[in-house]
C-alpha cells in the first residue's frame, strides 16, 4: 500500500510519503474512489522546491474516506507526461487539467484537456490562449442552437461565460467555462508563509473569508506543531456558523428572488446583513476580515458581548424561520422549487460534489462531522439532509442548516473557554512536510494541503475551494431542463467564481 | 368630434405611465421598502427621451421602426377603446377585430427588431413572446366575440353602451366571464408577474423585457411609453367588460374608471407581490384557462 493515513490538520513529514511508481499510484487513487474515496485534492509540486530532480513534478494525491475519518495521501513523480485518471474515476477531471495547466505535464488519455483558468504555466514557458478561446462542445442538428452568456452579466455578479446547446427552450448541455478573476493566488503563496498570507487567505472568495482563514490557521497550526488556545477555536467555530448563516439567508433571499417572489426577497436581504453584522460586533467587519488569525484569533468574546450575539441571534432567526416559511407555504414558489435542476445521488458521487448541493441530493457528507477539527470536536452538528436533488432541496438543505448553526452558535457562545485568544509562541514550520486541513465552509469542503520544503517554507500551497467541485455539478443539473430554470438552478448553488479562479 | 373622447384620450396619455408608478408603490409597500416615486416613470421616460440611441451595425431599419410602430399601435388603440361611459374618439362595426389586430402590429414589429439584432438573447424573448400571444390572443378574441353576441354590437363602443343599459342579469355572466379572461391576457400582454418578471435582470428568464434590450435613448422611451398607454388601453377594456354599469353622470363615471384603473393597477401590485412567477412551461395552461374562460362565457351564449 501506498497510502500514508492521516487525520485532518496532521502533519506528515514527506520522508513517510515515498513517492510511489506512477502506475501504481494510479491504480491506487483509483481503487480508491471505486471504494468510495472522495479526491480532495490532486496537484502537482516541481521536485526541484522539494530538493529532488530538476525538470520533474512530484504528484500528490489527498483522498478523503467520509466513514473513518481519514485523509489518504500518496504521491508519484511525473516528467512530461503521465497517463490519464479521468477516464476511471471523473472526479479527477479538473484537477488533472489544473495540474496540465499549472506544471506542464500532460494526461494522456484525459478526455477534455482544456485550460481551468487561462494562465501561463508556473514552470516551463507554456503560453496560455486568450482567456475563454478554447474548444466548446457543440452539438449538431437543425434546431439546435447555441447560447453564449456572459463573461460580463447583466447583473452585478461576477465574471463566467456559459454555453447552452439547446433544443428551443431544452437544455442539451452546459458548459462553463471561467478563469477570468485568476489573481495567481497559489503562485503568491507558494514561499510563504509571510505577513501577507493571511489577508491572501481572506480573499481567496470574500464571502467565505472565515472558513479559508480557518483552514490555512488549520494548515500552519499543523505544520508547527501548536494549537491555537481553546478560547480561539470556540470563536472561528462562530465565525464559521454565522458566515454559514449569513450566505444561506442570503441565498434563500436570492432563490426568491429569481421566481419573483418579493416578501422573502426583500426580508431576507436585509436578514443577511444582520447575520454580517454579528460577525461585524465580533471583530469590526462585517465578513469577518481579520478575526481568525495564526494560532488564536485577533479578538475575544466576552460575556456582554456573547449576551448581545445571542440576543441579536434570537431575534434574527426568528425572523428568517418567518421568510423562509413563507417560501414553503407558497405553492407558487414550491412549484418552481420542486424538480428543477436534479442532480442525482450517482452523479454526486462520481463527481465528488460536497457541501449543501450534495447534501440536498442525500450524500450523507459534511466535513464537520466526518473530519472533525477545532471546536467540532467538542460541540457537534447534526448533518441535514434532504433526498430530491432538486432546487428546493438545495433550499430546504440551507434552512435546515440555518437552524442547526443557530444552535450551534448559542451553545458555544454560552461556554466560552476562558484564557488565552493566541498561542504563547508560533513555532516555525516542519520543514519538508504535508499538511491537509479540510474545514466545512457554508459552499461545502474547504481543502487547504500545504507542502513545506526543506526550510520550512511553502514549496506549495494548494487551495481546493468547494466550487472547485460543484462547479461541473451545475452542468450537470441543467441537463434536460429548461434555459429559463438557468437562473435559479445557478443560484441554487451559488458557487463562487474567483475562489474557483484563486 | 368629441370633445368627451378627446378628453378621455389626452387623460389617458397623461396618466398612463402612472399606472407603472402605482403598482410599483404597492409592489415596494409589500416588500417593505418605501420605493421609488410615483412619478418615476415620467422621469424615465423624459431621461431617455434626452439622450441619443445606440445602434448596432448588423441592424437595418426594421430595428428602428420597432419602437415607432409599437408606439403609434398602442395610441391607435387607445383612440378605439372607449373610456369612462363615453364613446372612443374612433369607433365603427368591427372596431374590436382592429383593437385586437393593433396588439397584433405592434407584437409583430416588436418581435422583427428583436430578431433583426441577431441576437441569441432576443431570438429566444421573441420565440416566447410569439409563442404566448398565440393562445393570449384567442383568449382576448373569444371574450370580445361572446361580449359582442351578447350585446349584438361589432364595436366596442356601441358594445359597452348597450351593456350598461342590459338588465345585470342578463350582462353580468358572460361579462364577468369574459373581464376574467381579459385580466389573464392583461397580465400577459403587459409582462406582469406570473407571465413575465419586468423587475429581473436575468437574460435567460426574460420575455419582453429581453426583447428590447438594444434599444436605448429615445427608441427606449417610445417603448416605455407604449408599454404605459398598451397597459391603460388593455385596463379600460377590462374595467368597460368588469363593470360595464354606468351612473349616468358624466364626470362621476369618468372618475369611477379611473379609479377603478388605478385599482387593477393596485391589484396587479398585489399579485406581483403575494406570487412567484410561473415555470415557462406552466404559462401557456394559464393561458389556456383564460381560453377556456372565454370559451364558457360564448357558449353561455348558445342556448
Amino acid at each position: 500500500m501506498i497510502w500514508r493515513k492521516a487525520r485532518n490538520c496532521e502533519a506528515v513529514p514527506l520522508a513517510e510519503l515515498e513517492p510511489a511508481g506512477f502506475e501504481e499510484f494510479r491504480e491506487a487513487v483509483a481503487a480508491g474512489v471505486r471504494a468510495g474515496f472522495r479526491i480532495s485534492a490532486l496537484f502537482g509540486c516541481p521536485e526541484r522546491r522539494l530538493g529532488g530532480e530538476e525538470g520533474r513534478i512530484r504528484i500528490f494525491a489527498a483522498l478523503t474516506d467520509d466513514f473513518s475519518g481519514l485523509v489518504l495521501l500518496a504521491c508519484s513523480s511525473v516528467r512530461e507526461s503521465f497517463q490519464s485518471l479521468t477516464p476511471d474515476c471523473p472526479q479527477a477531471h479538473m484537477f488533472e487539467r489544473e495540474i496540465h495547466e499549472q506544471w506542464g505535464p500532460r494526461p494522456e488519455g484525459h478526455p477534455w484537456l482544456k485550460p481551468v483558468r487561462f494562465h501561463d504555466s508556473y514552470e516551463g514557458g507554456r503560453k496560455s490562449p486568450e482567456v475563454g478561446c478554447a474548444d466548446f462542445f457543440r452539438i449538431h442538428g437543425e434546431e439546435v442552437h447555441e447560447v453564449a452568456v456572459g463573461p460580463v452579466h447583466a447583473g452585478i455578479i461576477e465574471p463566467g461565460h456559459f454555453r447552452f446547446q439547446c433544443h428551443g427552450e431544452n437544455v442539451h448541455h452546459l458548459e462553463i467555462s471561467l478563469g477570468y478573476q485568476h489573481r495567481g493566488v497559489e503562485r503568491a503563496l507558494a514561499g510563504g508563509p509571510d505577513r501577507r498570507t493571511i489577508h491572501l487567505m481572506e480573499t481567496l472568495a470574500g464571502d467565505t473569508t472565515a472558513g479559508h482563514a480557518a483552514a490555512y490557521c488549520q494548515a500552519l497550526e499543523a505544520l508547527a506543531g501548536r494549537t491555537a488556545p481553546p478560547a480561539a477555536l470556540s470563536l472561528r467555530g462562530i465565525a464559521l456558523e454565522l458566515e454559514r448563516m449569513a450566505n444561506h439567508t442570503g441565498d434563500l433571499g436570492a432563490l426568491a428572488n429569481d421566481v419573483g417572489y418579493l416578501p422573502t426577497a426583500s426580508f431576507c436581504g436585509r436578514l443577511r446583513g444582520d447575520f454580517l453584522n454579528m460577525t461585524a460586533l465580533l471583530c469590526g467587519n462585517r465578513f469577518g476580515r481579520g478575526l481568525v488569525a495564526p494560532f488564536g484569533s485577533s479578538f475575544g468574546l466576552d460575556g456582554r458581548m456573547a449576551a448581545d450575539l445571542t440576543r441579536r441571534l434570537d431575534s434574527t432567526f426568528k425572523d428568517v424561520e418567518n421568510a423562509a416559511g413563507l417560501l414553503w407555504d407558497t405553492s407558487s414558489v414550491m412549484s418552481r422549487f420542486e424538480g428543477t435542476g436534479r442532480i442525482s445521488t450517482e452523479a454526486c458521487l462520481d463527481l465528488g460534489i460536497v457541501g449543501p448541493a450534495a447534501r440536498a441530493s442525500g450524500v450523507d457528507r459534511d466535513v464537520r462531522r466526518d473530519f472533525p477539527s477545532g471546536v467540532f470536536r467538542f460541540v457537534q452538528i447534526p448533518v441535514s439532509t434532504w433526498e430530491t436533488g432538486d432546487v428546493f432541496g438545495r433550499a430546504i438543505v440551507r434552512w435546515l442548516e440555518i437552524r442547526r448553526s443557530a444552535e450551534f452558535v448559542r451553545r458555544v457562545a454560552a461556554s466560552m473557554p476562558a484564557g488565552d485568544r493566541v498561542a504563547a509562541s508560533a513555532p516555525a514550520l516542519a520543514p519538508s512536510a504535508i499538511a491537509v486541513s479540510l474545514v466545512e465552509g457554508w459552499r461545502g469542503e474547504i481543502c487547504h494541503a500545504a507542502v513545506t520544503d526543506r526550510a520550512g517554507k511553502f514549496a506549495v500551497y494548494k487551495v481546493v475551494d468547494p466550487s472547485f467541485h460543484n462547479w461541473f455539478g451545475l452542468a450537470m443539473a441543467l441537463r434536460g431542463q429548461q434555459i429559463s430554470d438557468f437562473p435559479l438552478c445557478n443560484k441554487s448553488f451559488n458557487l463562487s467564481y474567483c475562489g474557483h479562479d484563486l | 368630434m368629441n370633445p368627451d373622447a378627446i378628453a378621455n384620450v389626452a387623460m389617458g396619455l397623461a396618466l398612463a405611465p402612472l399606472l407603472f408608478g402605482v403598482i410599483n408603490r404597492v409592489k415596494a409597500v409589500f416588500a417593505g421598502r418605501r420605493g421609488q416615486p410615483l412619478l418615476q416613470p415620467y422621469f424615465d421616460v423624459v431621461k431617455l427621451l434626452g439622450k441619443g440611441a445606440v445602434y448596432s451595425r448588423t441592424t437595418t431599419w426594421v430595428f428602428r421602426a420597432g419602437p415607432v410602430v409599437g408606439l403609434a399601435s398602442a395610441l391607435a388603440a387607445l383612440c378605439v377603446v372607449p373610456f369612462g361611459g363615453e364613446r372612443a374618439l374612433i369607433g365603427f362595426e368591427g372596431d374590436l377585430l382592429l383593437f385586437a389586430g393593433l396588439f397584433g402590429l405592434m407584437r409583430f414589429f416588436t418581435v422583427c427588431a428583436a430578431l433583426d439584432t441577431g441576437s441569441a438573447f432576443e431570438g429566444m424573448g421573441a420565440s416566447r413572446e410569439v409563442q404566448f400571444s398565440a393562445l393570449a390572443e384567442p383568449a382576448l378574441l373569444l371574450g370580445l366575440a361572446a361580449a359582442a353576441r351578447r350585446t349584438g354590437c361589432m364595436s366596442l363602443s356601441g358594445l359597452f353602451e348597450e351593456a350598461s343599459g342590459m338588465d345585470p342579469a342578463a350582462a353580468l355572466p358572460v361579462f364577468s366571464l369574459a373581464a376574467m379572461a381579459v385580466f389573464i391576457v392583461f397580465l400577459c400582454e403587459n409582462a406582469r408577474i406570473p407571465v413575465d418578471d419586468p423587475n429581473t435582470h436575468l437574460e435567460l428568464t426574460m420575455i419582453h423585457e429581453v426583447m428590447v434590450l438594444d434599444h436605448s435613448g429615445p427608441d427606449f422611451a417610445f417603448i416605455t411609453y407604449g408599454a404605459a398607454v398598451k397597459m391603460w388601453v388593455l385596463g379600460a377594456l377590462f374595467a368597460g367588460l368588469a363593470v360595464p354599469f354606468r351612473t349616468g353622470i358624466h364626470w362621476l363615471d369618468a372618475a369611477l374608471a379611473v379609479a377603478f384603473m388605478f385599482a387593477v393597477a393596485a391589484a396587479t401590485g398585489v399579485v406581483e407581490s403575494t406570487m412567484a412567477r410561473l415555470r415557462l412551461l406552466r404559462v401557456p395552461h394559464l393561458l389556456a384557462g383564460a381560453c377556456a374562460l372565454s370559451a364558457v362565457a360564448y357558449v353561455l351564449l348558445l342556448r
